[in-house]
C-alpha cells in the first residue's frame, strides 16, 4: 500500500466515524450506581435504537449549577442534559440557565393517554423540570446496638432520644431536613414547620433541639459517608439517600435497618440547558421523549431503589436485576414506607435557604 | 602581601571620555549596539510569549475578575433602570413605603424583565440580602403581565405579596441599586450594609471572621507540623549515599501517587474511633473502650491528613537546600571545638533557613487554599475558608461573595508575605 | 614567639576499613614529634585523607590506638581534642562575618567578649587581613579566605593544626604564595602540622618531614631532600619528582654498588638500595638533570642512545631520547648557551655516576 492510499484510507475512516448524520450528545449525571442505572436503562437501549447517536457521560452533576453558569457567561455550552436536584432546577431556572419545558408537548404521554403534566403530577416543581425519580432522604440504624437493650428506633424521634438510643449520629453538614426534623421532635406539627421556621424563635428552636445531640453527631457532606461510617460501626443511626441504605443492606449485607418515619421525599431529574443550537436541542428533546416515558422510567428502578416519577410507571416496577429481589417494598413511595411522609418545600427552601445555611454554620462553627 | 589577591581595593578607572562613543560611520556606538540586540530581545520575547499569555489568561484575568466580581451590582439598575430612577426620590428612613409612580416604573421593569426572564435572577442575587426576595420576584413576574394597567399598580402589588407593601423590601431594593456594591465584601467580614449604614451582623450569623481566623491558625499548625516532620526527613536524605535516598524519596512522594480518596479513606480508617489505632490503644489498655479517641472529623484530622499531604513541599525545598550544604562545615565547627548541638544549632541550621523559608511558604499557601480534604476530615471544627467559598461558588452561587472572601484571603497571604519579607527577607527564599 | 607548643601525635598499628572487606589503611605506625610540620603525600585513594580524619575525630580508627600527647584519643568527641583544621573548601561559615567565624571557637569555649576581640584581631593581622573582619566569606578573594580559614583554626591556639589540601582551590601562583606564607606562619608560632596533599611540589616546600603514602602503608617517610635524592622504592622515585625508568636483572652485588643488565644488553653501574639479590629483576631510578652530554671516560655509565624530540624550556632544554629501549627517557640540560649542535635524529652518548643511578624494585 501506498503512502498516498494509506492517507486516502484513514481519511475516509475518519469521515465515516465523524460523519454528518452522527451526532454527540453530552449527558450529565452524577456517577456511580445512578448513572450506571441510567445507563442500562436509558443510553443502552437509546443507542442501540438510535446507532447515529452517541452518549457521552459526564460525572458532573455536583457542580451542575457552577458549571452552568460559567459556560453561560462563558458562551462556550458543552452539556446537552443535565440531572439535577429540584431545588437545583429551580435555582437554574430562575438563573435563566434551564430551558422552560412544554411537558405535554414535548413528552411521551402514558399508555393511557394521559398527558405527561397528569402523570408526572405535581412533581414538576419548575417549568424548567423533568422528573425522573422520587428518592428519599431518610435514617439506617444498626440492628446489633447492644446498650439499646434489643429496642429498635421506629420514629424519627428516636435520632434525638440519646438516653434509649445512646451513640453518635451522621447528619448531614446543611440546614435542610435537619430543621425540619428537629422542629417535628420539638413538638411542631407537620402542617406548621415552615411556618415556624420562618421566625428567628422557630430557627432558635430548631438549632436548639438539633444542640442537644450535636456532641453525639458526625457531620456528613457525601451521600457514601454515612452508609461507611454505619458499616463501621462509627455511627449507630445516620441519614442519607435511600437508595444509598438499600445498596448497605441488600447488596452489603450489613445489619442495618432503614427508619423510613419522616422521610423526606425529593426529586431526581433533566433539566436541558437554555441556548442550545437547534440541531442537538432536536436530537436532546428526541432522546428525552424516550428516555422519560413509562416504561424507561419504570425499568430503572431493576437497577437501583428509587422510585419513578410517573404515575403509570409504578405498577410496572419489577424485580432487582442483579438480585431478583421485587423492588416495589423498596421503593420510598411503598405505602408501608410512606406512612409518614415529608415533601421538601422548594419555594419555600429557595427563598430561605441563603439565610438558614449562615445560621447553620455559624451554630455549627461555634 | 602583594595585590594579586586584593582585586576589590582596585584604583577607580580613568576620567571617562568627553564625547560619547561612536562606530566608524558616526553611529552613536549604544544605538549600534540597540540594533544589534534587538533581534536577540525579540527572539527571547518570542520564546516566553506563549508562558506570558498563558499566564494573562489562566492566572491574571481571573483575578482581575475576581476582584471585580467583588463589588459588581449592575443587575440591580439594569433590570430594574425606571424603579431605580424613581426611588431615587424616596426617602427610605420615611417610614413610608414608595409611592404609585415607583410601582409604575416596577411594572414598566417588570414587563420587560419577564420578557427577559431576568426578574427571577434578580430576585436570586437580592435573596442574599432578605430572604423572600426569589419567591416574591418569582410569584409576581409570574402576574406582571396580567394587571389592569388602569388601576393603581400599588394596590395590586401588594396584592400580588403584602412584601410590596413593606417598608423593608424597598430599602433593600434602594440600598443595593448601585451598580457598584461593598456589601459582599462587608458580608465577607461579618457585617451587612442597612438603610442605616454599616453594621456588625447579629452574633448568630457570624461565621467568616472566624473562620479565617481559624484558616490562618490551622494552616500555621500545619506549617509547624510539616516543618518538625520533615526536617529530619529531609536531612536524613540528604545525609544518606544516594541509593538509599532515592528510595527514602520515593516514600516522601508517595502521598502525591495515591489518589485524595485512597489517601482520606486510609486515614478514616486508621483514624476513626473504631479504627486501627483506637482498636490498638483499646486492645493494649491505654485507652478504655468507651473512651476511644476522637481523632478524625474535627481539627485533628485535618492537621494530621493535610500534613501529610503537605509534607513533600516541605521536604522537598529543604532537601535541595541542605544537599547544598558541605558537610564540612560541621565538621569545621566541631573540630573549632563546637559540641554536636552547637555545630547544628549555630552553623547547619542557619544554612538551612532559605528551605526552611521556601517550603514554610509553599505548605502554608497551599493549605490556606485547601478545602477538599478538610471537607472530608475535617468535621464541623476543622474546616477552612476555602470550604465556605467553594460552597458560595458551587451551591448558593453566590459569587460575588465568593470573590470577596478570595480577595481577602489573597491580601491575608501578601500581608503575610509581606511580613515575612520584612522578618526574613523574601530573597532568603531558597527551592534549590 | 620561640618556645615550641606543638603537641606530638603517635599512630600505632592503626588500621582502617570502610566496608570490612578491604583495607584504607594498612597497619599505620608514625611518630610525629612536637612542632614538626608533616606532610602526607600519596595519589587519591591513598589512605592519606583518612589518615588524617582519623585524627581529628571524624572517622573511627577500626584497629590500633592514636595519641596525642601520649593520650589515647580514639574515644575523645572532635570538639574535645583541640585540634585546629583547614579544610579543603575552606569550610568558612557562609552565614557568618570574617570576624564572627574566627571568634566561633573562642564562643563555644566560653571565652569573654573583650578578650575574643583581641584574639580575632590578632589572628587577623597574623594573616594581614586586619580590615576585612566586618566582611562575609563570600565577599572575599580565593586567597583571603585561605588566609581567614588559616587564622580560624589557629585563633584558639591549638597545639596541633591539620590541613587537608586547602591550597588546591588556588591557582598555581596564589597558590605557591601561600605555601610560603603557612610555612612561615608555622615557625613562627610552632605549632604541629599534619598536611595532607597530593601535591609533591607543596610537600617539598613546606614541609619537615613527607610520609609518602600509596596503597594504604606509608612507601617512605623522611625529609624532602632524602626523599628526592635516596626513594626507597619505585613509587617513591616516581611520585616524587621527574625520574627516567629502565628495567633490567642484577648480575653482581657488592656492597651499595651493583651491576645491572638492562633487558637490550646494556650494563650499568648502580647503587644497589632496594634490590633482591643477584638474579633478581629490578628498576633503575635515574633523575633526567644528572644525566650528562659531555661525558668523559671516567664516568660509571656511558651510554648510547638517539634523540627522539627537543623542547626548548628557556633554563633549559628538555631532550626526550631513546635509550636502551626507552623512549621516554629524559634529558635536561641546562642552557648555558652551549651544545646548540644536539639535533633530532642523532644517536649520541651520554654518561652519568653510579650513585645518581638507583636499583630498586622491580614495577611491572
Amino acid at each position: 500500500m501506498t503512502f498516498k492510499t494509506l492517507l486516502l484510507a484513514s481519511a475516509a475512516t475518519a469521515m465515516m466515524t465523524t460523519g454528518a448524520s452522527a451526532i454527540d450528545l453530552t449527558i450529565v449525571s452524577w456517577g456511580g450506581a445512578y448513572s450506571n442505572s441510567q445507563n442500562e436503562a436509558y443510553h443502552k437501549p437509546y443507542m442501540a435504537e438510535n446507532p447515529d447517536v452517541n452518549i457521552i457521560n459526564d460525572e458532573s452533576s455536583n457542580e451542575a449549577v457552577a458549571k452552568l453558569r460559567a459556560m453561560n457567561e462563558a458562551g462556550n455550552l458543552t452539556w446537552d442534559l443535565v440531572d439535577v436536584l429540584a431545588s437545583d432546577a429551580i435555582r437554574l431556572c430562575d438563573e435563566g440557565l434551564a430551558m422552560e419545558i412544554d411537558h405535554d408537548e414535548m413528552l411521551a404521554p402514558a399508555p393511557d393517554g394521559t398527558p405527561a403534566s397528569q402523570d408526572f403530577g405535581d412533581l414538576i416543581v419548575s417549568d424548567c423540570y423533568i422528573p425522573q425519580i422520587v428518592y428519599s432522604t431518610t435514617f439506617g440504624y444498626r440492628t446489633d446496638v447492644a446498650a439499646w437493650n434489643g429496642k429498635e428506633p421506629d420514629d424519627i424521634c428516636d435520632v434525638f432520644d440519646l438516653e434509649t438510643f445512646p451513640g453518635k449520629r451522621a447528619l448531614e453538614k446543611r440546614p435542610i431536613n435537619n430543621m425540619e426534623w428537629a422542629l417535628l421532635c420539638d413538638g411542631v406539627a407537620k402542617e406548621d414547620v415552615y411556618d415556624v421556621l420562618e421566625t428567628e424563635e422557630g430557627v432558635n428552636r430548631a438549632l436548639a433541639k438539633l444542640g442537644t445531640i450535636k456532641d453525639q453527631t458526625v457531620w456528613w457532606s457525601a451521600g457514601a459517608e454515612t452508609p461507611q461510617l454505619l458499616a463501621d460501626g462509627e455511627v449507630v443511626m445516620g441519614s442519607t439517600y435511600n437508595g444509598r441504605l438499600f445498596s448497605l443492606i441488600e447488596e452489603q449485607d450489613q445489619p442495618v435497618k432503614m427508619l423510613w418515619d419522616a422521610q423526606v421525599f425529593d426529586l431526581d431529574g433533566w433539566i436541558v440547558p437554555a441556548g442550545l443550537p437547534k440541531e442537538r436541542l432536536d436530537a436532546v428533546m428526541e432522546y428525552l421523549r424516550f428516555a422519560t416515558d413509562t416504561q424507561r422510567l419504570a425499568d430503572q428502578a431493576k437497577y437501583i431503589s428509587y422510585g419513578p416519577a410517573r404515575e403509570s410507571s409504578a405498577p410496572l416496577v419489577g424485580k432487582h436485576a442483579e438480585l431478583g429481589i421485587d423492588m416495589a417494598p423498596h421503593m420510598p413511595t411503598d405505602p408501608n414506607n410512606a406512612k409518614n411522609t415529608f415533601l421538601f418545600n422548594y419555594e419555600w427552601w429557595a427563598d430561605y435557604r441563603d439565610d438558614l445555611d449562615a445560621r447553620f454554620q455559624a451554630w455549627l462553627a461555634s | 602581601m602583594t595585590t594579586t589577591d586584593t582585586v576589590s581595593a582596585a584604583a577607580p578607572p580613568a576620567d571617562p571620555p568627553p564625547q560619547p562613543l561612536t562606530t566608524r560611520d558616526g553611529i552613536p556606538l549604544k544605538v549600534s549596539l540597540m540594533r544589534a540586540l534587538r533581534r536577540e530581545k525579540m527572539r527571547a520575547m518570542l520564546l516566553i510569549a506563549p508562558l506570558l499569555l498563558f499566564i494573562l489568561l489562566t492566572f491574571a484575568a481571573p483575578i482581575a475578575d475576581m476582584l471585580f466580581r467583588s463589588v459588581e451590582n449592575g443587575i440591580v439598575s439594569n433590570t430594574l433602570p425606571r424603579t431605580v430612577e424613581a426611588l431615587a426620590d424616596w426617602d427610605e428612613t420615611s417610614g413610608e413605603a414608595p409611592g404609585e409612580p415607583v410601582f409604575a416604573a416596577l411594572h414598566a421593569d417588570l414587563l420587560i424583565a419577564t420578557e427577559k426572564k431576568t426578574h427571577t435572577r434578580l430576585g436570586s442575587r437580592l435573596n442574599y440580602e432578605a430572604s423572600g426576595m426569589s419567591s416574591l420576584f418569582r410569584k409576581t413576574g409570574r402576574r406582571a403581565g396580567r394587571m389592569d394597567e388602569a388601576e393603581p399598580f400599588k394596590a395590586q402589588f401588594i396584592d400580588i405579596d403584602d412584601k410590596w407593601g413593606e417598608i423593608d423590601t424597598w430599602q433593600v431594593l434602594k440600598t443595593f441599586s448601585p451598580p457598584l456594591t461593598s456589601g459582599y465584601f462587608l458580608n465577607a467580614v461579618d457585617m451587612e450594609l442597612t438603610p442605616g449604614g454599616i453594621e456588625m451582623k447579629p452574633e448568630s450569623e457570624r461565621v467568616y471572621l472566624f473562620l479565617f481566623a481559624r484558616t490562618l491558625f490551622l494552616s500555621l499548625t500545619i506549617m509547624g507540623c510539616c516543618l518538625l516532620l520533615g526536617y529530619p526527613v529531609a536531612y536524613l536524605l540528604a545525609a544518606l549515599p544516594a541509593r538509599t535516598s532515592n528510595l527514602l524519596m520515593i516514600l516522601v512522594l508517595l502521598p502525591f501517587w495515591t489518589s485524595l480518596l485512597v489517601r482520606t479513606s486510609a486515614w478514616k480508617v486508621l483514624l476513626q474511633q473504631q479504627g486501627v489505632i483506637n482498636d490498638f490503644l483499646v486492645w493494649t489498655g491505654i485507652v478504655s473502650d468507651a473512651g476511644r479517641l476522637v481523632m478524625i472529623n474535627n481539627q485533628t484530622g485535618t492537621i494530621i491528613a493535610m500534613t501529610h499531604i503537605l509534607l513533600p513541599f516541605m521536604i522537598l525545598p529543604l532537601y535541595s537546600v541542605m544537599k547544598t550544604i558541605s558537610p564540612s562545615y560541621v565538621r569545621a565547627a566541631k573540630s573549632l571545638g563546637a559540641t554536636d548541638w552547637t555545630a547544628f544549632w549555630r552553623v547547619y541550621f542557619p544554612q538551612t533557613v532559605p528551605g526552611i523559608g521556601a517550603g514554610s511558604i509553599l505548605v502554608f499557601i497551599l493549605s490556606i487554599g485547601y478545602y477538599i480534604t478538610p471537607e472530608l476530615v475535617g468535621g464541623t471544627s476543622g474546616i477552612f475558608i476555602s470550604n465556605r467559598i467553594a460552597y458560595h461558588i458551587s451551591s448558593s452561587l453566590n459569587w460575588g461573595l465568593a470573590a470577596a472572601l478570595g480577595v481577602l484571603l489573597l491580601a491575608a497571604v501578601l500581608l503575610l508575605f509581606y511580613v515575612y519579607d520584612k522578618i526574613v527577607g523574601i530573597d532568603n527564599v531558597k527551592l534549590g | 614567639m620561640t618556645e615550641s607548643r606543638g603537641a606530638a601525635v603517635r599512630y600505632e598499628n592503626v588500621q582502617k576499613s570502610y566496608d570490612g572487606e578491604t583495607l584504607v589503611v594498612k597497619n599505620l605506625n608514625l611518630d610525629i614529634p612536637p612542632g614538626e610540620f608533616l606532610t602526607m603525600l600519596g595519589p587519591s585513594g591513598s589512605g592519606k585523607t583518612t589518615c588524617l580524619m582519623m585524627l581529628a575525630g571524624f572517622e573511627p580508627a577500626t584497629h590500633g590506638e592514636i595519641f596525642l600527647n601520649d593520650s589515647p584519643i580514639n574515644n575523645v568527641p572532635p570538639h574535645k581534642r583541640g585540634i585546629g583544621m583547614v579544610f579543603q573548601n575552606y569550610a568558612l561559615f557562609p552565614h557568618m562575618s570574617v570576624a564572627e567565624n574566627l571568634a566561633f571557637p573562642l564562643q563555644v569555649r566560653g571565652m569573654g567578649k573583650a578578650e575574643q576581640e583581641e584574639k580575632v584581631k590578632r589572628a587577623l593581622d597574623m594573616v594581614e587581613l586586619g580590615g576585612f573582619g566586618s566582611r562575609r566569606p563570600a565577599q572575599l578573594s580565593g586567597g583571603q579566605q585561605q588566609r581567614v580559614a588559616v587564622a580560624r583554626a589557629l585563633v584558639f591556639d591549638p597545639e596541633l593544626v591539620l590541613m587537608d589540601e586547602p591550597l588546591g582551590a588556588l591557582d598555581k601562583q596564589l597558590r605557591e604564595q601561600m605555601q610560603y606564607e603557612i610555612k612561615h606562619i608555622h615557625e613562627n608560632i610552632g605549632v604541629s602540622i599534619v598536611y595532607v596533599t597530593h601535591d609533591q611540589t607543596e610537600a617539598l616546600t613546606m614541609s619537615d618531614r613527607v610520609a609518602v603514602f600509596n596503597d594504604g602503608v606509608i612507601q617512605q617517610l623522611s625529609t624532602p631532600d632524602e626523599l628526592y635524592e635516596n626513594p626507597q622504592n619505585s613509587f617513591v622515585a616516581q611520585f616524587i619528582g621527574e625520574n627516567n625508568k629502565l628495567s633490567g636483572t642484577v648480575t653482581e652485588v657488592s656492597g651499595t654498588d651493583c651491576k645491572v643488565r638492562l633487558d637490550d644488553g646494556t650494563e650499568l653501574a648502580a647503587e644497589a638500595v632496594n634490590i633482591e639479590g643477584v638474579g633478581s629483576r629490578t628498576t633503575i631510578s635515574l633523575r633526567p638533570e644528572r644525566v650528562e652530554f659531555d661525558t668523559d671516560q671516567s664516568m660509571d655509565n656511558l651510554v648510547k642512545g638517539s634523540i627522539e624530540e627537543m623542547i626548548y624550556l628557556g633554563d633549559h632544554i628538555r631532550v626526550r631520547m631513546n635509550v636502551a629501549g626507552n623512549t621516554e627517557f629524559i634529558v635536561k640540560v641546562r642552557n648555558r648557551g652551549q651544545r646548540r649542535d644536539l639535533r633530532t635524529g642523532q644517536t649520541v652518548e651520554i654518561g652519568w655516576a653510579a650513585s645518581d643511578c638507583k636499583a630498586l624494585d622491580a614495577v611491572a
